[in-house]
């Protein structure tokens, strides 16, 4: 193939590789944080403690976490039918388990970020008359989004990885694309370029990520 | 103006319990500063967290300007809380807000239309004297820089009471002189009755109207700080005047004199050896400034035992002076 040949080709499966650790990303992002914050808030000594759920919510975030992805991919095939209406492959269908496999990730991440929170200022917070929701969003959010920040880039890049794999079992993008053509045709300059796409992509998120931390970061 | 009854305050964990604040009883005047001094597990600091409720005690009462806390519904005690000003020894300043933006917060949370924040930051900083670092971040500046943050902050919903959580243990002594300065201007200026907690004696000799010492959940003793250096057998004269554990050689008599304001100007010393034509011997003491006066305490040997000395011990006390006397005799039926 010549270079004139892979260039649409790689073009495409970059912007299908975007589009589903985009869309992912957005999703597992509020998820993540969602699942982060509860719990966080529902665990001994937080600000509305109730063990029951945090148990519960713990155990399902460590289950997501242990599964391999592409497993996890794989047994979400019959849910993955229910939400698109019927396809289990094709990039949109992809999002389904990726944003699936991503929550727990970024969910522990958010956990840990919010427990670097000095509990002195939260105090502080408190002792000025701040409501619980002042709490959670003006003190613990607010002042843990560096790490928050950071917990967000490794899990868009986690997800990069991830849709390379996706491209295996019926997913476009980069991964389908270094599959198909550079290890089942043997095109060799494929499998180079899309290694190199993947590389530079996954540089670009990490840089734009340390700027973001770097500014929010006033210690 | 703050007003505790019986505060009792038990930790729970893996089936031990701890008193951290046992029975505690305590009165702050309107305008007063009252320090509570104790080593650290004493429970000083759950005795504090509880008077704005940050800690639920298990039993007793407070009242903070005439206000029933305990009887308060959530919103009620949040309300009560922007009137309650509290200061902490790591300070407590959102990392990531400026500094007027950490004196802006309590205003938010009090829902003070944005408009008059602005104006409202500028005077508080103005207050601690901030003004040049209100667009700094609390990590660009000195710790006792961000003391008067917190002060500025704990100051914005206007309260009557300050609470201090040891407010200047994390600073040199310069900046504790400086904090505690800052803190009797504003008493002053403002009327703020501050009830303040700390392991330093320094800070209670400062600023202290009233002070009790407390140790294992209860207070030792408790009053106007005057009036407790006077008292015989007080810890609070004791700490304040260390002297060493008293060894009174066989025919003498060793006596410790307090004296404060106008005794201390009276040269008691030479009068009595004039008077009663004696040696008297100084073993020991130091004069200390505390509230504005000058307090002392000296101790002195008179030749003979206690029993021969019962007219040069009345001398002392008829001249308002305090006397705790360590006799020899004493010492020996104690044993």
């Amino acid at each position: 193939m010549t270079w004139d040949e892979i260039w649409p080709l790689l073009q495409k499966a970059t912007g299908e590789t975007l589009l589903m650790t985009g869309v992912s990303s957005a999703l597992a992002g509020v998820f993540g944080l969602l699942v982060g914050v509860l719990l966080v808030l529902t665990d001994r000594g937080g600000l509305t403690p109730l063990r029951p759920l945090n148990k519960v919510l713990g155990v399902i975030v460590n289950v997501g976490r242990s599964l391999p992805f592409l497993i996890l991919m794989i047994a979400l095939i019959p849910f993955t039918k229910l939400v698109t209406g019927g396809t289990s492959y094709g990039n949109t269908a992809m999002i389904v388990p990726l944003t699936i496999g991503a929550i727990p990730f970024y969910a522990r991440l958010v956990e840990a970020a919010l427990r670097e929170v000095d509990p002195g200022v939260l105090a502080a917070a408190r002792a000025m008359g701040a409501s619980r929701r002042e709490l959670v969003v003006k003190v613990l959010l607010r002042e843990a989004r560096p790490g928050l920040v950071s917990g967000l880039t490794v899990t868009v890049i986690a997800l990069v990885g991830y849709t390379a794999m996706a491209g295996t079992v019926g997913g476009g993008g980069l991964g389908y694309l270094a599959i198909s053509y550079g290890y089942e045709r043997f095109e060799t300059k494929v499998m180079i370029a899309t290694v190199v796409v993947l590389i530079v992509l996954v540089q670009l998120i990490q840089m734009l990520g340390d700027l973001v931390t770097r500014r929010l970061t006033h210690k | 103006m703050i007003q505790i009854d019986k505060l009792r305050k038990v930790y729970r964990s893996r089936g031990r319990a701890v008193t951290a604040v046992d029975d505690v009883d305590l009165t702050v005047g309107e305008g007063e500063i009252f320090g509570v001094l104790g080593r650290s597990g004493a429970g000083k600091s759950t005795l504090l967290r509880c008077v704005n409720l940050l800690e639920r005690p298990d039993s007793g009462r407070i009242e903070v300007d005439g206000q029933d806390l305990l009887a308060l519904s959530g919103g009620e005690l949040r309300r009560a809380r922007q009137r309650i000003g509290m200061i902490h020894q790591h300070f407590g300043l959102l990392s990531s807000r400026t500094v007027a933006g950490n004196v802006a917060f309590p205003l938010e949370v009090m829902g003070v239309p944005r408009g008059e924040r602005a104006a409202r930051v500028a005077e508080l900083l103005d207050l601690v004297g901030l003004t040049d670092h209100a667009r700094a971040y609390p990590a660009q500046i000195s710790g006792g820089q961000k003391q008067r943050v917190g002060i500025a902050r704990a100051l914005a919903g206007r309260p009557k009471v300050l609470l201090s959580d040891e407010a200047t243990s994390a600073l040199d002594p310069e900046t504790t002189a400086s904090i505690l300065e800052l803190l009797r201007d504003l008493n002053r200026r403002l009327g703020l009755t501050v009830l303040l907690i700390t392991h330093e004696m320094d800070v209670v000799k400062r600023i202290c109207d009233g002070a009790a010492i407390m140790r294992d959940g209860r207070f030792v003793e408790s009053g106007p700080v005057r009036d407790l250096l006077l008292r015989p057998g007080s810890e609070l004269a004791r700490d304040l005047f260390p002297l060493p554990a008293p060894d009174p050689r066989p025919g003498t008599t060793v006596a410790d004199v307090t004296f404060e304001g106008d005794s201390a100007d009276r040269p008691f010393v030479s009068s009595l050896a004039r008077t009663y034509a004696i040696d008297v011997n100084i073993l020991g003491g130091a004069v200390e400034e505390v509230g504005g006066t000058r307090v002392g305490r000296l101790r002195v040997e008179l030749p003979g035992d206690p029993e021969t000395n019962a007219a040069q011990l009345a001398h002392l006390r008829d001249a308002g002076l305090t006397v705790e006397v360590h006799g020899r005799s004493e010492v020996e039926a104690a044993r």
